[in-house]
């Protein structure tokens, strides 16, 4: 049986493995080998060609690049600990206290606003927070505030939109973990006198890491990546990675420049997502799946 | 504790608080944003003036409504053609992909595997450069070597179908690898006993039976292509994509027509996105 189908099974195999080779080598590995060659050169213009650090060198020399990189790392994994913060207790709720016939519908509300897009959710914060926003309006004819307060346009605001967008990419894989803990460990542990504090500590969070990890993946990496919520909701001074990274390749139109941050971005991303697979010991095939 | 066992009344009572108040934190903005476009007002806040549709069928001189704004329904065009052609695109190649990895052996498998789930933890910003200088380098080659000005290789439709492509289709393909793992592969060889080939197999049986995986994965590569942002950007010439053209009018001061297309836009996907779930399949946007 097998050996008469033989060539018809290697037809079969270029057929799928051309198109994922075409689609990953040109669409994935080239870019990104070119982003690297263009990032180590200089503009072309004026002679200004052939190797050089000079791009590397001009991100370590103004504080303002390395300041802004290491404020987005930071703030990043912020972000990424108040999203576990608040997406446990949410993803307990769902799966273990809210009533059966319920799970679904709140399933189905959990995630409807993410499937909206991330330009329209920041609009919706827009104008409930700014000066001149629904908030505001409401505050101050019902005499709370005395007068309008800018609420936008601070590190504390940008924090919370940045949580919010993100949110969901938490709450799912540590539902699906949360899902498969066995209800009966909760209360072999309850019954034995366990305080609430202990079984969150050495039953649910123990077996929700998993799906911690990759949450915590896909949120730090969207979070590190983001561009419209840092650049609507941030104020003036709280400048975001990506900014720079736009701002030299839209604005100043200096891709090598542009090509030297994105790669030094690249670089941190996979870095802290290397050394939180190393420290939980997974590996990245099982997160995402 | 949990709900077989007995909970005190606080402790529910504030459990429940917490869900509601995250609910409220959830829905809000979207809420908000869809009944302001219903407020015969200038600007999209408070106070209420009244009902009015003019944000949507208005035409002028004050308000022009969604349906007479030449500039954005072009660009819900552009949206619409780009998505179109996505779906498409990353529905072939994630199909492919997860029989691929799913159904055949081949040296460096691990690492082409890797490879293909590599685009969902690089940050989108870096996908659309990186693909834009490609595109360019390439370009100015083929120029400089046979004097042709290849006009997809510039920012423009092709190139934003490509870049957005580079990602979603590694999506598609993780949704249908999903189903092709409970695939009961006696299924296919009852069928070439029957005296089916390979090719008969894979349409009659195996993307039969794929079927609900597949149409999923393109419904979720349209929305993540229509709402794409931090990839597009990069890559977008002239003719600007929705997400693009709204951020451009959002950053420099806004009117209840964005609140029109947004209400249009949150009803739309959550359409899709309610089928869609209905339909059993795992949405992870």
């Amino acid at each position: 049986m097998m050996k008469s189908n033989k060539k018809a099974f290697n037809a079969g195999f270029v057929l799928f493995f051309l198109p994922v080779f075409l689609w990953l080598f040109l669409l994935v590995v080239l870019p990104h080998l070119e982003l690297l060659r263009l990032s180590f050169s200089g503009s072309g213009r004026a002679g200004d060609t052939g190797f050089t650090l000079k791009n590397y060198a001009a991100f370590f020399k103004e504080p303002i690049y390395w300041l802004t990189f290491v404020r987005t790392a930071m703030y990043s994994i912020l972000v990424t600990i108040l999203v576990i913060a608040i997406a446990l207790p949410v993803a307990f709720y769902i799966t273990k206290l809210a009533r059966v016939k319920t799970v679904g519908f709140l399933m189905i509300m959990l995630m409807v606003p993410f499937w909206v897009s991330e330009l329209i959710r920041v609009y919706g914060w827009i104008i409930l927070l700014r000066e001149s926003g629904v908030l505001n309006k409401l505050f101050v004819s019902i005499g709370l505030f005395k007068e309008p307060i800018e609420l936008l346009y601070n590190d504390a605001t940008m924090i919370m939109g940045l949580v919010y967008t993100s949110m969901l990419f938490m709450i799912v894989p540590v539902i699906g973990v949360m899902e498969d803990l066995d209800d009966s460990l909760i209360e072999a542990a309850y019954d034995l006198g366990a305080s609430r504090i202990a079984i969150w500590r050495t039953i649910i969070i123990p077996h929700c890491m998993p799906g911690i990890v990759s949450g915590g993946i896909i949120v730090f990496m969207l979070v590190l990546g983001s561009y419209l919520t840092p650049n609507l909701m941030g104020g003036k001074n709280s400048l975001w990675f990506t900014e720079q990274i736009y701002n030299q390749i839209i604005l100043y139109f200096n891709w090598n420049q542009g090509a030297a941050f994105g790669f030094l971005l690249l670089v941190l991303s996979s870095l802290i997502i290397w050394v939180l697979l190393k420290l939980t010991r997974q590996s990245l095939k099982e997160v995402v799946k | 504790m949990i709900r077989t066992l007995q909970n005190p009344k606080p402790y529910t009572n504030a459990f429940k608080a917490f869900i509601i108040t995250y609910f409220v934190f959830l829905f809000a903005p979207l809420v908000v944003t869809m009944v302001l476009a219903f407020n015969n007002s200038m600007f999209p806040s408070l106070p209420w003036k009244g009902f009015t549709l003019d944000w949507f069928f208005g035409d002028g001189p004050e308000k022009y409504g969604i349906f007479k704004d030449a500039t954005n329904l072009r660009s819900i065009g552009v949206s619409f053609r780009v998505a179109i052609a996505v779906m498409i695109l990353s529905t072939i190649l994630g199909t492919c992909a997860a029989f691929l990895f799913e159904h055949e052996e081949f040296r460096f498998k691990n690492a082409l595997y890797f490879l293909m789930i590599a685009p969902l933890v690089i940050p989108g910003v870096i996908l659309g450069i990186s693909i834009l200088m490609f595109a360019n380098t390439i370009g100015l080659a083929i120029e400089n070597l046979f004097g042709i000005y290849v006009k997809f290789l510039g920012p423009g439709f092709w190139l934003v179908v490509l870049g957005q492509s580079s990602f979603i289709s590694t999506i598609v393909a993780l949704v249908v690898i999903a189903r092709l793992r409970k695939f009961d592969r006696t299924l296919e060889e009852a069928a070439y006993n029957l005296g089916a080939n390979r090719f008969q197999v894979l349409w009659f049986i195996t993307l039969r039976y794929l079927r609900p995986a597949i149409i999923g994965g393109a419904a979720m590569a349209f929305l993540m292509s229509f709402e794409n942002f931090n990839t597009t950007i990069f890559l977008t010439g002239s003719q600007a994509t929705l997400p693009i053209n709204l951020y451009l009018q959002v950053r420099d001061g806004s009117t209840p027509v964005i609140n029109a297309i947004s209400f249009l836009l949150i009803v739309g996907t959550s359409v899709i996105a309610v089928f869609n779930l209905s339909k059993g399949n795992k949405a992870v946007p």
